[in-house]
């Protein structure tokens, strides 16, 4: 099992690094695919079943889609690298090694021990995640699921004003 | 010893079940195009495949031997990676969802027992879906990487359509979920199994609108408009040829066997039919009846392309989103209803 979670995990940092260094939006967007069915790979050894097909339906079959269909339709070619500015080309290189350090430090600090993960333990599967839905979280829930339809009933009136 | 030995009889059991329904659904895509010629060719007063073998049933194997023998051509101007990437997108996502698939009761072999399903998930439902939804890459891809006119609008259309109809797909399954109160395949038949009655008396409704967007959603007559001929050519695979149209061919009749596997298993209690006799028919008998009933949704694909004309593309967006979907939303607060009325 850990075997397969290094491979998921490599899997998903090279996809996520290939995200960036493309130069080719399509390429990039296809990576981002790999990245997130990579982690759902990694939910489902964690036997987060449910979470891990929802995050390919949702993020993978609903979201990106939209991405690709967008690029696609933009015709978006290859990324020209632009002339850089001076603060870009001296700052850029310090930024990136203190946030990662930054990151390394608060996952070395407060992230549990490898030793604490349990591949057998049964929180993922849809009953689990129902409870706790419409239990505990049942109003931030419902909160969002409100934002979201404001959000689709704004994009229709922005899209359709003209009608 | 135990633990090492079930695993081995785990492993090869399981690999057994894959071949054999590998091989299956191969011979069912190939002879499902032998159908639909000739079905099609009754239909319309013709004799259809004739020469090749007796009543054309070696046609099949000649197609594919044809498939081979085709010049592989890729468009000079094409993404290369891409549009070789795209055609094993679709078939490989294609046979996916084939594992989920229960087929049949258990049986007993060596004292362990053996189900004739490769896996069962526990969200088996939710993975046939989270399949289907990766499945628009592979047209959209195609259309795009081919860098030609006709692909690209083929493209366009068939990913806006399949993201439509996608939608009422999954919403009119819910009902199915809440009554039988499990995503397991198998469950939702015991379930059918357990009460005596098909979903089908509970949920005509959501059967309906499965069905209706179980068509658009493989891209077949009426909602075939991605491949159009009269007006795109070809649709997304215009430039593709040889084994990489291939592909895309098996892809889309092997949607076509999953989607009537999943109509048979949610709605028309799967394997479940009258079994008798020995031991060895108490296992074949539910195979036999689950696969006669996926054969009546295929021959009703069939029978439909040789019956409907096409939609108009407007038409069938707007059918999607403005019939399909409240329906089955309404289908889902029934439902919901009755169950809560049932209960309290």
């Amino acid at each position: 099992m850990a075997i397969l979670f290094y491979i998921f995990g490599a899997v998903a940092i090279i996809a996520a690094l290939n995200v960036v260094l493309q130069r080719h939006p399509v390429y990039s967007a296809l990576s981002l695919i790999v990245v997130l069915c990579a982690i759902a790979g990694e939910y489902l050894l964690l036997n987060a079943e449910f979470i891990a097909v929802i995050q390919v339906i949702v993020y993978a079959g609903a979201i990106m889609v939209l991405f690709v269909l967008v690029i696609m339709l933009l015709n978006a070619g290859e990324e020209v690298p632009s002339s850089r500015s001076r603060v870009t080309r001296w700052l850029g290189a310090p930024l990136l090694a203190a946030f990662l350090a930054e990151m390394l430090y608060v996952i070395w600090r407060y992230a549990p021990m490898i030793t604490n993960v349990t591949w057998e333990s049964p929180f993922g599967g849809p009953k689990a995640i129902g409870r706790l839905l419409f239990n505990i979280y049942v109003l931030p829930f419902e909160l969002t699921s409100l934002l979201i339809l404001v959000a689709i009933l704004g994009a229709v009136v922005l899209a359709k004003k003209q009608l | 010893m135990t633990t090492f030995s079930d695993t081995a009889f785990l492993v090869v059991a399981t690999l057994v079940k894959i071949t054999i329904v590998l091989v299956a659904l191969l011979t069912v895509v190939a002879y499902l195009s032998w159908l639909e010629r000739k079905v099609i060719a009754h239909i319309q007063s013709r004799w259809g495949p004739y020469r090749v073998g007796p009543h054309g049933l070696l046609q099949p194997l000649a197609d594919g031997i044809k498939f081979l023998f085709k010049e592989d051509i890729v468009p000079l101007e094409a993404d290369r990676l891409i549009y070789l990437l795209a055609p094993f997108l679709g078939f490989t996502l294609a046979f996916l969802s084939i594992a989920v698939i229960p087929f049949g009761t258990s049986f007993q072999l060596l004292g362990r027992t053996v189900w004739l399903q490769i896996t069962n998930l526990d969200v088996g439902l939710l993975f046939v879906f989270a399949v289907t939804s990766l499945g628009v890459y592979s047209i959209a891809l195609a259309g795009w990487s081919s860098n030609s006119k006709y692909p690209l609008f083929g493209s366009l259309r068939s990913s806006a359509q399949m993201i439509s109809y996608e939608l009422s797909l999954a919403l009119a399954v819910i009902g199915v979920i809440m009554i039988s109160g499990s995503l397991s395949l198998r469950d939702i038949v015991e379930y059918q199994q357990a009460h005596g009655l098909w979903n089908i008396v509970k949920q005509p409704i959501g059967f309906l609108v499965y069905f209706t967007a179980a068509i658009a959603e493989t891209n077949r007559v009426p909602f075939d408009l991605p491949e159009g001929e009269t007006e795109l050519v070809g649709g997304f695979h215009t430039e593709y040829s040889s084994l990489k149209f291939a592909m895309f061919f098996m892809a889309e009749y092997t949607n076509m066997v999953t989607v009537s596997c999943l109509a048979t298993i949610l709605f028309f209690g799967g394997w479940l039919g009258p079994v008798f006799g020995p031991a060895w028919m108490q296992v074949l008998l539910p195979v036999f009846w689950f696969c006669a009933k996926v054969f009546c949704f295929l021959f009703f694909y069939i029978w439909m392309r040789g019956t409907l004309p096409r939609f108009r593309y407007d038409q069938l967006m707007s059918f999607g989103w403005k019939v399909l979907l409240p329906v089955g939303l309404l289908n889902i607060l029934v439902t919901s209803l009755i169950i809560t009325w049932r209960q309290g």
